[in-house]
């Protein structure tokens, strides 16, 4: 098995200029009884997406038509919260491959880079710049090199660098998957295991 | 040789490899999963043809989405139902230890390992549920991880980590009266923020920890998540070896005294260096409180909500946000407002201990009319307790009942929902927008803080009672 190989994208994004977006907004805990990975996509922001008549709310993000892209971009401390990865599927599923944030939760970066969704972390400085180029042109373009872990703002010719994991970059290049390491690694496993007795 | 902390003696004992430039391949001693974040995984796993690596270091139990009374019954929402029929199936399929719904172990995980003896200093836990870090507690290297990695621990004993960063968060000097352990978690919080732990895993330390007991130690572990902290680890002492002895799956003669040797030598090293430190007052801290829609927003119950005035951009905008939600003003007094839920319970505040404090504040009291109570054990262990100790004749004279095991409100996946719009005062972990039923409003409190909203139907300073 493997995930989605990620090498550049060039988008649109989608701004969330919110902070501290916990993984109950991302996907409230009442959609995640599924017992397969499918549809969570449709309750990305549920609770502020959908008002309680299940209406779209107008002046959400997801709901204005003025704004597309696969990248997401989200103010400070973005995916903390409960561990449900449901939260990295969802936001995939909806058709984001990066999200953009100054400051991304632990857990969530993990499961984020589990299932080839990019985060990319850059300064609260260079996060104003995107969300003022954004909100003064919805259509303006974005690029995401992973090769090279730049993100460039199109319209001014900004770049910012952002890190990535060595292992992790390489898993997403190649679209690797972790499970088929560790796997291969049983054997290597087993001896630990000896060696702990 | 080099001065170590607790969790570097841990964390590196488990290392299978590191791979060079990337996470190290991490040994789990303990796997514990439950209806909600493991059927993907099992489906992963079954794709990929592959069995269990190891069936017996895995723990099932159903809690996140189960009903809390009825549990006799077949659950009728048919989502849980199908979700918990399939983490029995896949049990039974993989050969995995099931506590089912009516088993006399069952109960939230974070409340079960500790008290059947499965949670030991030392150990590697994992879950798929951030507040593994309950384990913590115990010296256990305990965290939460997503579905991916319960399929990696399922497949492999291990999981890939990148080793966090270091931070000792020390609490020294003595509680005053009607503070507890939830009351430092929230302090701790309110100070560094919901995320200033983000990256780093925390060891607690200090007078005022070694004096807690071992479930308030949990309750202190099981939050430091909020602050965005992998987990939370305190040294054991001879406190958690006595909590630990005896317990139905606790080392036993030789392997005991072998085991105590090596739990003996779990501590951090003096010299030892951190990569952040943090020290607190434990004289300084009052009953707290939360305001807003994430944990950080907490404060002395007496105090007035920040005014917010020097505030500026996205942090503004979050916190105008937050208050709009709760419906609460800037710089006004929560004291004395009208709640309408009270929940006790959870992995947080579930155990026998905040039972007992609760119910010892109600006895002879009775509930206000305006409150909606629900009182949920975390555990049917901790629920016979609670009957043998006459804590649920005392409760239902005050006008409360026990409700059944179960993750229950605190994440409201069941029919335990606060309504929209309505104030709860809750003892769960997660204050979040939503996260006790659409548009509810959460305050997080202590058990003391939650008896005397229950019992004044209102924003209540227990030490007013006492």
């Amino acid at each position: 098995m493997s995930i989605d190989k990620f090498i550049t994208l060039t988008s649109p994004a989608v701004p969330l200029p919110i902070e501290n977006v916990d993984t109950d907004q991302i996907i409230p805990a009442r959609f995640l009884k599924a017992v397969e990975r499918k549809g969570f996509g449709d309750n990305l922001f549920r609770d502020w997406r959908y008002d309680k008549n299940n209406q779209p709310v107008k002046d959400f993000v997801l709901n204005q038509s003025t704004y597309t892209g696969n990248i997401l971009v989200a103010g400070k401390n973005f995916g903390s919260g409960s561990s449900r990865e449901h939260a990295a599927w969802a936001i995939y599923d909806a058709g984001f491959k990066v999200v953009v944030s100054s400051f991304f939760a632990d857990i969530f970066k993990g499961n984020a880079l589990n299932n080839g969704l990019l985060p990319v972390q850059v300064s609260e400085a260079f996060l104003e710049k995107i969300f003022a180029v954004v909100e003064e042109d919805p259509t303006a373009r974005f690029n995401v090199d992973l090769t090279s872990q730049e993100f460039t703002i199109l319209k001014t010719g900004e770049t910012s660098s952002f890190e990535i994991n060595p292992y992790k970059k390489e898993c997403l290049l190649n679209g690797y998957d972790d499970i088929d390491y560790l796997v291969a690694c049983r054997d290597e496993i087993r001896s630990f295991e000896l060696s702990r007795n | 040789m080099e001065a170590t902390t607790l969790f570097d003696k841990v964390w590196d004992s488990h290392v299978v490899k590191k791979i060079v430039g990337g996470p190290s391949v991490l040994y789990i001693d303990r796997h514990f999963i439950h209806e909600v974040t493991s059927p993907v995984a099992f489906v992963g796993l079954e794709k990929r043809g592959l069995k269990v690596f190891h069936p017996e270091l895995t723990i099932a139990t159903p809690d996140h989405n189960i009903p809390t009374i009825e549990q006799n019954l077949p659950i009728r929402d048919e989502l849980s139902r199908n979700q918990v029929n399939k983490l029995t199936s896949n049990c039974e399929k993989h050969g995995i230890t099931l506590y089912g719904l009516n088993h006399k172990w069952a109960g939230i995980v974070h409340v079960i390992g500790p008290e059947l003896g499965l949670t030991q200093p030392g150990m590697t836990i994992v879950c798929g549920d951030s507040h593994t870090s309950t384990h913590g507690a115990f010296g256990a290297l305990a965290f939460g991880i997503g579905t991916s990695e319960v399929e990696m621990v399922l497949a492999s004993q291990c999981v890939l980590q990148p080793k966090p960063k270091k931070l000792r968060i020390t609490v020294n000097g003595k509680l005053r009266p009607g503070v507890i352990s939830k009351d430092i978690a929230l302090y701790i919080i309110s100070q560094i923020s919901a995320s200033g732990g983000t990256g780093y895993f925390i060891e607690f330390a200090g007078s005022a920890i070694t004096a807690l007991s071992m479930e308030a130690r949990m309750t202190l572990c099981n939050m430091s998540i909020e602050c965005g902290s992998r987990g939370g680890i305190i040294a054991p002492d001879q406190k958690t070896f006595d909590y630990i002895k005896g317990r139905e799956f606790a080392p036993q003669g030789e392997a005991w005294d072998k085991a105590l040797a090596y739990w003996k030598t779990l501590k951090t090293d003096d010299g030892a260096v951190f990569d952040l430190e943090y020290t607190f007052d434990a004289n300084a801290i009052d009953p707290m409180i939360t305001y807003g829609t994430n944990p950080g927003m907490g404060m002395s119950i007496n105090a007035n909500i920040p005014t917010g005035e020097d505030m500026k951009g996205s942090d503004k905008i979050t916190f105008e946000k937050s208050l709009a939600y709760m419906g609460f003003k800037a710089g006004e007094k929560l004291e004395g407002k009208t709640i309408d839920y009270v929940f006790v319970g959870s992995c947080t505040n579930g155990r026998i201990e905040d039972l007992r404090l609760f119910t010892e504040f109600v006895k002879g009291k009775q509930k206000a009319e305006n409150v909606t109570a629900w009182i949920v054990p975390g555990s049917k262990q901790v629920e016979k307790q609670a009957e043998e100790e006459g804590l649920t004749a005392i409760l239902n004279a005050a006008g409360f009942q026990f409700r059944q095991p179960g993750c229950s409100a605190c994440l409201a996946m069941n029919d335990d929902k606060v309504p929209a719009g309505k104030y709860a005062v809750s003892t769960s972990n997660r204050n979040f927008e939503g996260r006790q039923g659409p548009s509810a409003r959460t305050m997080l409190a202590s058990p003391l803080v939650a008896a005397a909203a229950a019992i004044t139907g209102k924003i209540t300073d227990p030490r007013d009672l006492m």
